[in-house]
C-alpha cells in the first residue's frame, strides 16, 4: 500500500508537468487548431535558462524571469515563423513548428554545456512522511505551483477581456472577428502563454536531477496527455495530465511484478498505449468536442 | 460489382485516345502534348524521355568517378529516396501526416537483418542471403505492419494520426530494443543484412569496389520503386488519394471508399519503408534501435517537405540534399571560422546539421511551399518563356 502511495505521489508531480505542457497545447490548439511540436524546445530552453539565472539572481526570481523571457521567445517565434503561415493547411503549420523545435532545441541544447547542470531550486530530494509515505517536496511543489497556475488560468479566461476575446476566438474565428477581437493578438497572446507554461514545465521537470539534452522527451509525453484529455478541453488537460502521470509511475514502479518477462521499464511507453486504448474507444478523447462533419 | 463501375476514369477519353491516332511532336516544342493520354502518360514528352535516360544514364556512370566516401553518402541517399517516396505517397499524395514512418523502416531493417543473418550467428537469422528475396520479404512485412495499424488511421484524421504515429515510433523502438534476440539491445545492436545477388557478395572488393556495387545495386532498386510510385500515383489508386486529401468528405460521396484507400496507402507506403530499411544500413553494417527515433521520422518529412509534396522526382532531390546535409555542414568550419568541428565546443558541426533539417523545413515552407521541385518549376517556366518573364 505503502509503495503504491509512493508512486501516486510520484505520478501526481510528474502529471503536473504534464498537466502544464499540455495545457499549453490546448490553448494553442484552441486559437489556431495547430498542435505545436514546439513545446519540447520551450520547455528544454527554459530549463536552461533558469539554470544559467538563478546562481545570479535566487531561484524565484530567476524562474520569473525565465518565463517571461521564454513567452518572449514564444512570441517572436510565432510572428516570424507562424504568423505568415495562418490560413495554410495545419498540417504544414504543425510541420513548421517541428522544423522551429529542432532549432530552437539545437540552440538551447549548446548552452547545457558539459558539466552537470541544475535549475538551484531549493527542494532537491528532500522527503517528507505523511502517514508512513515518504513524498518527495519537488512533486509537492510542482503539485501545488501546477494548481496555483491552473486557476489563475481559469480565473484569466473566465473575468478579463482578453480571456474572452480569445474563448470567442476558439469558438468561431470570423464571428470573433466581427465584434471587434482581434484575432492576430489572439494567436500572440496564446502563444506566449503556451510559452510560458512550457519554461514552468521544464522548471519541475529538471528539479532534483541534473538537466540533460533528452529532457525534451518529456514534454513529447503531453502529446499522449492531450490526445487523452480531448484536444480542446483545458480541464481534460489537466486532468488527463494527472491521469497519465500515476498511471506511468504505477507502472513503473510494478514493472517487475506485472511484467517480468520485460528487462527495459514500460514506463516510458504506458503513455502512449493508454492513448492508443482510449482513442479506440473514444477518437475524440475523453473531454474533446466531437467533431462535427460539414459539407 | 463489376469492374467497369470501379473504373469510371477508363470509360473515354482514356482508352480510345493514345493507340490508334499517334501524337503529334513537333520540333520546336518539345514540352507540348495535346492528347489525354500523353497527359496521363509515365512520361509524356520526348523532352522527358531523354531527360529521364540521360539521368539515370549519368548516375549509373558516377561511380567511375567519383570517391568512395562520397559514393557511399550518394548512395544512402538513394535508399533514404526510396522512404521518402513511400512517405509522399501516404503525406503528399493521399493527405495522411505521419510521423511514424522510422518504426516501419525499423521493421523492415529488421525483416532483412533477421533473414539474411547467419543462422549460428549471436543473433536470430535464418540464412536467406539473396538480396531481392529479402528486400521484397522486408517491405511485405513492413506493409503487414501498416496493414495493422491503418484502421486507427481510419478513425482519425490530420494531428490527431500525426500523434499518435508518434506514439508508434516510441512503442516500436521500445520493442526493438527489447527483443534483444532480434537487435542486439540498445546500444550494441547488430549486423545488418548483407546483400548478396546471385551469389555474389556486393561488401567485398572485387574489379569494382563495395561502394560501387552498392551504389548500383541501390540505383537498380530505387528506379524500380521510383517506377512503382509514379505507377500507383497516376492511376486510379493515385487519383483517389488526392480526391481524400483534397476533400475526404467529397471524395466518400464521389464514391471513393475512404477507410480503403487510406489502409491502401499505408500499406504501400510502409512497403517503401520496408524496401528503404532492408538496404539502408548494408554499407555500414551494423545498426541499433536507437537510429528508429523521431529524428530519423523528422528526416523523411524534410526529405518530402524540402523535396517537393507529391512529387516523386521532388522526393528523390530531397532526400539526397538531406543526405548530403552531414557533408556539407562538416564543411562549414573552413567558412565559418565560429564552427567547430569539436563535439565538447558549441556550437559545433553536429549541432548545425540538425539545426539545418529545422531551418530547411522552415524556410522551404516559408518560401518554397513546393521544394526543390518548385525551385524546377521555376527554372523551367523561365527557360520556357525566356524573354518574357512571366
Amino acid at each position: 500500500m505503502t509503495e503504491l502511495l509512493t508512486a501516486v505521489s510520484i505520478g501526481a508531480g510528474n502529471g503536473s508537468v504534464y498537466a502544464l505542457l499540455a495545457l499549453g497545447f490546448v490553448i494553442i490548439y484552441k486559437a489556431m487548431s495547430v498542435i505545436s511540436f514546439a513545446q519540447p524546445a520551450f520547455m528544454l530552453s527554459g530549463a536552461v535558462l533558469v539554470s544559467h539565472l538563478s546562481p545570479r539572481m535566487g531561484f524565484v526570481a530567476a524562474v520569473v524571469v525565465g518565463t517571461i523571457a521564454i513567452a518572449v521567445v514564444a512570441l517572436v517565434v510565432e510572428r516570424v515563423a507562424v504568423r505568415p503561415m495562418v490560413g495554410k493547411a495545419v498540417f504544414v503549420i504543425a510541420i513548421i513548428t517541428i522544423g522551429i523545435d529542432i532549432v530552437v532545441r539545437v540552440v538551447a541544447g549548446a548552452f547545457v554545456g558539459v558539466d552537470p547542470r541544475t535549475i538551484g531550486d531549493p527542494w532537491g530530494l528532500d522527503v517528507t512522511t505523511i502517514g508512513g509515505v515518504q513524498v518527495q517536496h519537488r512533486h509537492i511543489a510542482a503539485f501545488v505551483v501546477t494548481g496555483l497556475v491552473v486557476a489563475l488560468l481559469f480565473a484569466f479566461f473566465r473575468f478579463t477581456r482578453m480571456g474572452l476575446a480569445m474563448r470567442a476566438t476558439a469558438l468561431d474565428q470570423e464571428a470573433a472577428m466581427a465584434q471587434g477581437v482581434d484575432v492576430g493578438r489572439v494567436f500572440a497572446v496564446s502563444w506566449a502563454l503556451a510559452g510560458a507554461l512550457a519554461a514552468i514545465a521544464g522548471v519541475f521537470a529538471s528539479a532534483g536531477n541534473p538537466i540533460d539534452q533528452n529532457l525534451w522527451i518529456i514534454a513529447l509525453t503531453a502529446l499522449p496527455v492531450i490526445i487523452l484529455g480531448g484536444l480542446d478541453s483545458l480541464g481534460g488537460a489537466v486532468l488527463g495530465g494527472l491521469v497519465i502521470g500515476i498511471v506511468q509511475a504505477v507502472v513503473s514502479t510494478y514493472h517487475s511484478t506485472w511484467f517480468p518477462f520485460l528487462d527495459t521499464n514500460s514506463g516510458a511507453i504506458v503513455p502512449y498505449i493508454l492513448m492508443l486504448l482510449v482513442l479506440l474507444v473514444r477518437p475524440q478523447g475523453l473531454f474533446g468536442t466531437k467533431e462535427v462533419e460539414r459539407v | 460489382m463489376t469492374a467497369t463501375q470501379h473504373e469510371p476514369g477508363r470509360t473515354g477519353r482514356d482508352s480510345d485516345a493514345p493507340a490508334s491516332t499517334k501524337p503529334r511532336r513537333r520540333w520546336g516544342r518539345p514540352t507540348l502534348y495535346t492528347s489525354y493520354g500523353q497527359e496521363m502518360a509515365l512520361l509524356n514528352t520526348r523532352a522527358k524521355q531523354l531527360g529521364v535516360l540521360a539521368i539515370i544514364a549519368v548516375a549509373a556512370y558516377l561511380p567511375l568517378t567519383l570517391e568512395d566516401d562520397l559514393l557511399a553518402l550518394l548512395g544512402t541517399g538513394l535508399v533514404l529516396a526510396i522512404g521518402a517516396i513511400g512517405l509522399n505517397l501516404l503525406i503528399g499524395y493521399a493527405g495522411q501526416v505521419s510521423l511514424g514512418h522510422a518504426f516501419f523502416v525499423g521493421v523492415g531493417a529488421y525483416t532483412a537483418a533477421v533473414l539474411a543473418g547467419d543462422p549460428d550467428g549471436r543473433y536470430l537469422g535464418f540464412g536467406v542471403s539473396e538480396a531481392p528475396v529479402w528486400i521484397v520479404a522486408a517491405g511485405v512485412v513492413a506493409a503487414l505492419f501498416g496493414v495493422v495499424v491503418a484502421p486507427l488511421a481510419t478513425r482519425l484524421r490530420g494531428l490527431y494520426l500525426a500523434v499518435v504515429t508518434l506514439g508508434l515510433v516510441f512503442i516500436g523502438q521500445y520493442f526493438f530494443a527489447e527483443w534483444r534476440e532480434m537487435s542486439g539491445g540498445p546500444g550494441i545492436g547488430r549486423e545488418s543484412a548483407v546483400p548478396v545477388v546471385l551469389g555474389n557478395d556486393l561488401t567485398r572488393d572485387g574489379a569494382y569496389t563495395e561502394e560501387q556495387k552498392l551504389f548500383w545495386l541501390f540505383l537498380v532498386v530505387l528506379v524500380i520503386m521510383a517506377l512503382l510510385g509514379r505507377n500507383i500515383a497516376r492511376s486510379r489508386i493515385g487519383r483517389a488519394f488526392a480526391a481524400v486529401r483534397d476533400r475526404d468528405i467529397a471524395a466518400g460521396v464521389m464514391g471513393v471508399e475512404l477507410g480503403r484507400y487510406k489502409l491502401i496507402a499505408f500499406t504501400i507506403s510502409s512497403f517503401f519503408a520496408g524496401v528503404c530499411g532492408s538496404l539502408l544500413y548494408a554499407a555500414s553494417g551494423q545498426f541499433s534501435p536507437e537510429q528508429f527515433g523521431l529524428l530519423l521520422s523528422v528526416q523523411f518529412i524534410a526529405m518530402v517537405l524540402i523535396g517537393g509534396v507529391a512529387t516523386i522526382s521532388g522526393s528523390i532531390m530531397g532526400a539526397l540534399l538531406i543526405s548530403m546535409l552531414p557533408r556539407l555542414s562538416s564543411e562549414l568550419p573552413g567558412f565559418l571560422p565560429f564552427v567547430s568541428s569539436s563535439p565538447t565546443d558549441h556550437p559545433n558541426v553536429f549541432e548545425v546539421e540538425v539545426g539545418l533539417y529545422g531551418a530547411l523545413i522552415v524556410a522551404f515552407l516559408l518560401f518554397e511551399p513546393r521544394g526543390l521541385f518548385g525551385i524546377w518549376l521555376r527554372i523551367r517556366t523561365y527557360w520556357k518563356s525566356f524573354p518574357f518573364s512571366y
